[in-house]
């Protein structure tokens, strides 16, 4: 029975870890290009919610109760696909107008900018939802696949396996084996040596925040359809627990982000099932502060060698 | 009169606090609800000017110091209310709780040093968001969501010259007006001694180069974690003063990452490392928030009469993005802030990536 149960906890991690990682990919690439932390990168996937809960009537989605239909596989695909190309448009839209005046401004410039960012797409939610929370319909149900009661696996928990890892691997297999993602790593090693070798950097950094809102749309869906509740501050809380991924699987890492990710879900599903939920908060951070007092790197990033 | 106008440029804050200190015998309002206000505008300043410590002078970057904050003004409860034996009175448990808060910030500082700047930033997020989690639950101790009161008047039950001095707090918020004035000059004393003391010297020889400053016998850890606690003390303080003047803790949300936020942006807006800049920063964000939003708005009203209530035409709903779009503009246009920090500004003026 234990046994059962700590699996149900581990199946509960791995489905919110796989959520983490796609938000904390988002972190990681930008801050592997530009070393910062994109601090709008919660309120991003926010307003990404705020589109998918206006795209799902259009789409003929509707909270229909039973097993999903072929339907609503491919409404959910084609919501996926808009809302990624929604975010990734307006990350490259602020990386444009917000963060590429500041290449060369002292290093905090485009962090504080970021932060203002965050701001200005919070006021932006709030003018497009409403201060209230708003229910997202149950597109697809929660109700278990399996059989009996003793472990659930359900559709929701599906859905969330069949977006994020297809996007999780993909991602891995784009930066690994393509040019374009070993031009993107070459802008992350050194901006001025991959210009002098003819990179266009600028571009680069565009793509990756492409890449990176698209990831953080295909999450923004997933956490509506799995949570059923998005609100102009839910920006906040979904991007606290990726940043937490982000710096512990090691800032700029693309494994580390995943590793991260997994691993908080499975500390968060571990610590409200033992502790109790509104202990589970401040268990995955007081694991974040004692990794990083034996890890400064995080558990997969490479120990930067300070340039003197 | 060029004279007098170069010694008012060097002495500043002495003209500002004499300026201060007579204001409530010309403003009679500062005796009511405004002078409540101000005292609360005057406690943002303490806690930027012991942010600007990690930020400013040492240049480490800190999101959580709502967390110091909101310790200070919990340890001062709970060594103060009447639900707690120790009821040791708010001056003696302002000493302990700031002793406490830097012995917090000290032992944060310790394992997580050896970050760089951004993950370090993380973690003092984090570090605010384990404390903030903590006041609410550990209720037998905080409150919980109630928080704790009444935190006593400062000088409760002590009698100088026939007046009993936690009865003066109690009817007139003069007395704290002038109580938290004193410790703003205070605070703004010791942060100009300390900015040319060794260790103010040191501090910023470690935030321009690491290895330089430890080529020169610098310890930059010990550097660091000093810089850590006077940041937590002067936190507390704050947190302390806040405490006090309320008569309450409030609850824990009220010590969460938008405070820390707004007193980083305060800090970075007047300019980092500048003692003017950091309070002209305070004075900008929180008046904002305080006078020009309600007067901007009372006056959308009039203009626009009173049956168009929309609320999109209210200044107040876009005061998010009006906020936002200041930091990001003031960052494209003067990064080192308003009153820029001259060290600083020379420091940033080479180009440093």
């Amino acid at each position: 029975m234990l046994a059962l149960f700590l699996l149900q906890q581990c199946l509960i991690g791995l489905t919110n870890g796989g959520l983490i990682a796609l938000v904390a990919l988002g972190y990681t690439m930008v801050y592997g290009v530009l070393r910062f932390i994109n601090f709008a990168h919660g309120d991003l996937i926010m307003l990404g919610a705020c589109a998918a809960l206006g795209l799902v009537a259009p789409l003929g989605l509707a909270a229909t109760g039973g097993p999903p239909s072929l339907a609503t596989w491919l409404g959910v695909v084609a919501m996926v696909l808009l809302c990624g190309l929604f975010c990734g448009g307006l990350n490259v839209a602020v990386d444009r107008f917000v963060y590429r005046p500041l290449r060369e401004a002292p290093t905090l410039a485009p962090l504080v900018s970021a932060i203002g960012v965050s701001f200005i797409f919070m006021n932006i939610g709030l003018a497009w939802i409403g201060p209230a929370d708003r229910g997202f319909p149950q597109v697809v149900p929660a109700a278990s696949l399996l059989p009996g009661n003793v472990v659930q696996f359900g559709w929701k928990d599906l859905l969330v396996m069949v977006v994020a890892m297809p996007l999780i691997v993909g991602i891995m297999l784009l930066m690994r084996t393509t040019r374009l993602g070993k031009a993107v790593r070459a802008v992350a090693q050194d901006r001025t040596a991959a210009a002098l070798m003819g990179i266009d950097v600028d571009r680069m950094v565009a793509t990756t925040f492409f890449l990176a809102g698209f990831l953080g749309g295909a999450a923004s869906v997933i956490a509506g359809l799995y949570t059923n509740t998005i609100s102009y501050q839910m920006g906040f809380q979904n991007g606290l627990y990726a940043m937490t991924a982000a710096v512990l699987g090691g800032l700029g890492s693309i494994r580390g982000a995943v590793a991260g990710g997994l691993m908080v879900g499975l500390v968060r599903a571990l610590s409200t099932a033992y502790a109790g939920e509104r202990w589970a908060g401040a268990i995955v951070f007081a694991v974040l502060i004692v990794v990083l007092a034996f890890r400064p790197e995080g558990l997969l990033g490479h120990r930067a060698k300070e340039k003197v | 009169m060029a004279a007098l106008w170069n010694w008012i440029g060097q002495r500043w804050e002495v003209v500002a606090l004499a300026l201060l200190a007579i204001a409530p015998l010309f403003v009679p309002a500062l005796g009511g609800a405004l002078g409540g206000q101000v005292t609360t505008l005057f406690i943002y300043c303490i806690l930027a000017l012991g942010l600007n410590v990690m930020v400013g002078y040492t240049g480490l970057l800190h999101l959580g110091i709502a967390a110091f904050f909101g310790i200070g003004a919990f340890m001062v409860a709970i060594l103060t209310v009447p639900l707690f034996p120790f009821q040791i009175g708010w001056l003696v448990a302002t000493a302990v709780s700031i002793a406490v808060t830097a012995g917090v910030g000290f032992a944060l500082g310790g394992p997580v040093l050896r970050l760089r700047g951004d993950a370090l930033a993380i973690v003092t997020l984090a570090f605010g968001e384990v404390v903030k989690v903590t006041l609410r639950n550990l209720e037998q101790v905080t409150g919980g969501m109630k928080g704790l009161n009444p935190v006593p008047p400062p000088g409760a039950g002590v009698t100088v010259a026939g007046t009993d001095l936690g009865r003066a707090f109690a009817v007139d918020p003069r007395w704290f007006y002038y109580l938290v004035l004193a410790a703003l000059a205070g605070v703004v004393w010791a942060m100009r001694r300390l900015e040319s003391s060794r260790l103010g010297r040191a501090w910023a020889a470690v935030r321009e180069d690491e290895p330089a400053a430890a080529a020169l016998g610098i310890s930059a850890t010990q550097v660091k974690l000093s810089a850590f606690a006077m940041s937590a003390a002067v936190a507390a303080l704050a947190g302390c003063l806040y405490a006090a003047t309320l008569s309450t803790t409030a609850d824990p949300n009220a010590y969460d990452f938008n405070r820390s936020i707004l007193v980083l942006c305060a800090v970075i807006l007047g300019g980092l490392g500048s003692i003017p800049g950091t309070l002209l920063g305070v004075a900008i964000l929180v008046g904002f928030d305080t006078v020009l939003i309600p007067a901007a708005d009372s006056l959308i009203q009039q203009l626009s009469g009173a049956a168009d209530r929309s609320s999109l035409l209210s200044l107040a709903s876009w005061r998010l993005a009006i906020f936002g779009l200041a930091l990001v503009l003031v960052m494209r246009y003067r990064p080192a802030g308003l009153i820029p920090s001259r060290r600083l500004a020379a420091e940033w003026g080479h180009g440093r990536r």
